[in-house]
């Protein structure tokens, strides 16, 4: 007997009993295709979580006089108080005390005022910093180009403006190479940041960059800086390098106890940690609830294809009555199970493609390979085992047996 | 494996050929059911030669063991105790697989209650033991044919079983059991289950099968069943009371 005739016999099988067929395989079909789904929902909030963490430069750790208001150090005694210099910054950039630290940015700020011919902005932000702050805070240009070392330690007078203080300073025409009068002094514009938009109340774009040393000769003198940007080398050793560079400062600054500490660290990365961890749980559980459907629907395919057997027990028995080897019902009832389980399978991995381009609970969901194959694999074991196992019983029994059961 | 290549053999050779081994051939058959004091014996020491062509009918009170010494015939069950050869084959130490063969070349079995596969049309359940043996789908449909236009179902080959009457049924089994052309036809109260015009239909048909050489054994419960056949065999408690040739059937 060939196989290409058995094949026949289990698709005819299939045929004679549609409607438990169509069941069988829209089970399969919801338990692959919510497995799929789930997974991919909890994976594509988590993806987008990274992502917002990405974008705020999570690497980056901030250093403040004093002890901040929501940092983790307490407020230190005024008469303790050191303020933070630039020295204090170059001290990060040991490579040997602070091996997770990849680049440092001092930053001083001031309130002043740009001026071109009659348009006046007061820009939110007005730092005086060095080029490491480009990529510790995100910062990139859109035209123009960068101040660069030379021109900190030159002193030279250049700066990078922001969209919100290019458009109010100079309209629409483009900015590069314009001077403009900030505080006092003649700036040549040399970079447009790129748009950032608003973070909380402040707009990310009302911006004005020069070199550290030009602010502190020409505006500020030498006034404390107003904080510290560190960039770790990785959004994982962030904490690490909180820790290294909170030594070094107690050292520099002589602080002993937590309590008399005269600096604050923030670290954005920790709030969003928490979200991310958040975000973790959320994908476990949908994992939880996927495996759940997964098994309801693997014991649902378990009790058709049981039932599947028990009920045609008796024609298994006229089978070998007539003459069929135990192997060619074997076959049949395995083929069968397959093909159940393969297509419901198939359709369950279409369905939960399709399914995941939708958003679902404002999260677009990314679906995640493993899952595919997991839930595809499983169904078909399922499948293959449930309906190969009993019906390898059937087929075991003497014709008779079969054939007196009801 | 050589067991199996004799088996086969041994089909291809015996085809309606009369030759003077026994077709059937029992010693002291036992069939025990339960275990201990409720163990009941079904087939009590059953000794029985059955030649090729021959015509037999077993009779019995219900209980008797008629169905299971016909089952065990059949290869259908196997015995607690004995020896069965089939053809000069032993069969009560065959295992499974070689059985299958066993069953698909050498009985046709007609049961009580038909046992047609369900949903399934007539010329298909005709066709299933051929495709079982291997006979290629074109003869398969032509052999198919022509057993049921000989039990007169020429017209109904595309219906399923529960679109035919118990005797049109019962006529697809009997086309079914003789299809595959076995040496041994066995019926387990065929008849049980049909009106008198199907019966008598019934029974020429088995006439004219034993005509063209083929061995038939026949259980029954009503007389003018068993006074068609040749031989009338009689069971009592699992043992055989009576073997007499039918005057009226044998010269
Ligand atoms: N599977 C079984 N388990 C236990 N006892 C059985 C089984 N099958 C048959 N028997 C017993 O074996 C004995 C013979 O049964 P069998 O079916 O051969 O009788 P029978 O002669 O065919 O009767 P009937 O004319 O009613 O069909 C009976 O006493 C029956 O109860
Ligand atoms: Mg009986």
């Amino acid at each position: 007997m060939s196989v290409f005739e058995i094949v026949r016999f289990a698709i005819r099988g299939l045929f004679t009993n549609r409607l438990r067929t169509f069941l069988t395989v829209l089970g399969i079909t919801i338990g692959v295709a919510s497995v799929i789904i789930l997974l991919a929902v909890g994976n594509g909030s988590s993806k987008a979580i990274q992502a917002s963490l990405d974008r705020l430069g999570t690497n980056s750790l901030q250093v403040r006089s004093g002890g901040g208001g929501f940092g983790p150090r307490a407020r230190a005694t005024a008469s303790s108080q050191k303020p933070l210099t630039i020295l204090d910054a170059a001290a990060l950039m040991d490579k040997s005390q602070a091996p997770d630290i990849l680049q440092v940015a001092p930053i001083a700020s001031t309130n002043g005022t740009c001026v071109v011919g009659a348009s006046t902005t007061t820009p939110s932000t007005f730092y005086g910093t060095w080029p490491a702050y480009y990529k510790a805070s995100n910062t990139s240009i859109q035209s123009g180009s960068y101040f660069t070392n030379d021109d900190v330690t030159q002193g030279r007078r250049v700066a990078l403006i922001g969209q919100t203080t290019a458009t109010a300073l100079f309209g629409t025409a483009s900015p590069i190479g314009q001077t403009m009068r900030c505080s006092g002094i003649e700036f040549t514009v040399i970079g447009l940041t790129t748009v950032k938009g608003a973070s909380g109340f402040q707009d990310g774009d009302s911006l004005v960059l020069i070199p550290i040393t030009t602010m502190e000769n020409s505006i500020t003198g030498n006034q404390p800086l107003s904080s510290i940007i560190v960039e770790a080398t990785s959004s994982k050793t962030t904490d690490a390098a909180q820790t290294e560079l909170t030594s070094i400062l107690d050292a520099r600054h002589g602080i002993s106890g937590r309590k008399t500490a005269d600096f604050s660290v923030f670290n954005q990365a920790s709030l969003l940690t928490t979200a991310s961890t958040s975000s973790k749980t959320f994908t476990t559980l949908l994992g939880m609830v996927a495996a759940i459907s997964l098994l309801v629907g693997g014991i649902g395919i378990t009790n058709i294809m049981l039932v599947t057997v028990i009920e045609r027990t008796r024609e298994i028995g006229i089978r070998k009555a007539i003459g069929a080897p135990k192997g060619a019902i074997l076959s049949q009832f395995l083929i069968e199970a397959t093909i159940l389980s393969v297509l419901g399978g198939a359709l369950g991995v279409v369905a939960g493609f399709v399914g995941s381009h939708f958003t679902i609970a404002g999260t677009k969901p990314v679906i995640v390979p493993a899952s595919v194959f997991l839930a595809f694999g499983v169904s078909i074991l399922i499948g293959v085992f449930f309906g190969g196992y009993p019906a390898s019983r059937a087929a075991s029994l003497r014709p008779i047996e079969a054939l007196r059961y009801e | 494996m050589a067991q199996l290549v004799a088996v086969v053999a041994a089909a291809e050779a015996v085809d309606s050929v009369v030759d003077k081994q026994p077709v059937i051939d029992v010693r002291d058959a036992v069939k025990r059911y339960g275990v201990g004091d409720a163990s009941i014996f079904a087939l009590d020491g059953v000794s029985l030669t059955i030649d090729a062509g021959e015509y037999v009918a077993i009779m019995g009170p219900s209980g008797s063991g008629k169905s299971t010494l016909m089952n065990i015939l059949g290869a259908l069950d196997n015995m607690t105790s004995g020896e069965y050869f089939l053809d000069g084959i032993e069969i009560s130490s065959m295992d499974e697989s070689h059985l299958s063969i066993v069953r698909g070349r050498k009985i046709g079995f007609i049961f009580q209650s038909f046992n047609l596969i369900p949903r399934t049309t007539a010329i298909a359940n005709v066709e299933l033991p051929m495709a079982y043996q291997g006979v290629k789908s074109k003869e398969r449909r032509e052999r198919a044919l022509v057993a049921l236009d000989v039990v007169g179902l020429g017209d109904r080959i595309n219906h399923e079983p529960t679109e035919l009457s118990g005797g049109q049924q019962q006529r697809v089994a009997v086309a079914r059991a003789l299809v595959t052309r076995p040496a041994l036809l066995l019926a387990d109260e065929p008849t049980g289950a049909l009106d008198s015009k199907s019966t008598a239909d019934l029974l020429d048909l088995f006439d004219q099968i034993n005509a063209a050489g083929r061995t038939v054994v026949v259980i029954t419960h009503e007389l003018d069943v068993a006074h068609r056949a040749k031989r009338i065999i009689r069971m009592r408690d699992g043992k055989i009371v009576s073997d007499d040739l039918n005057k009226e059937r044998v010269a």
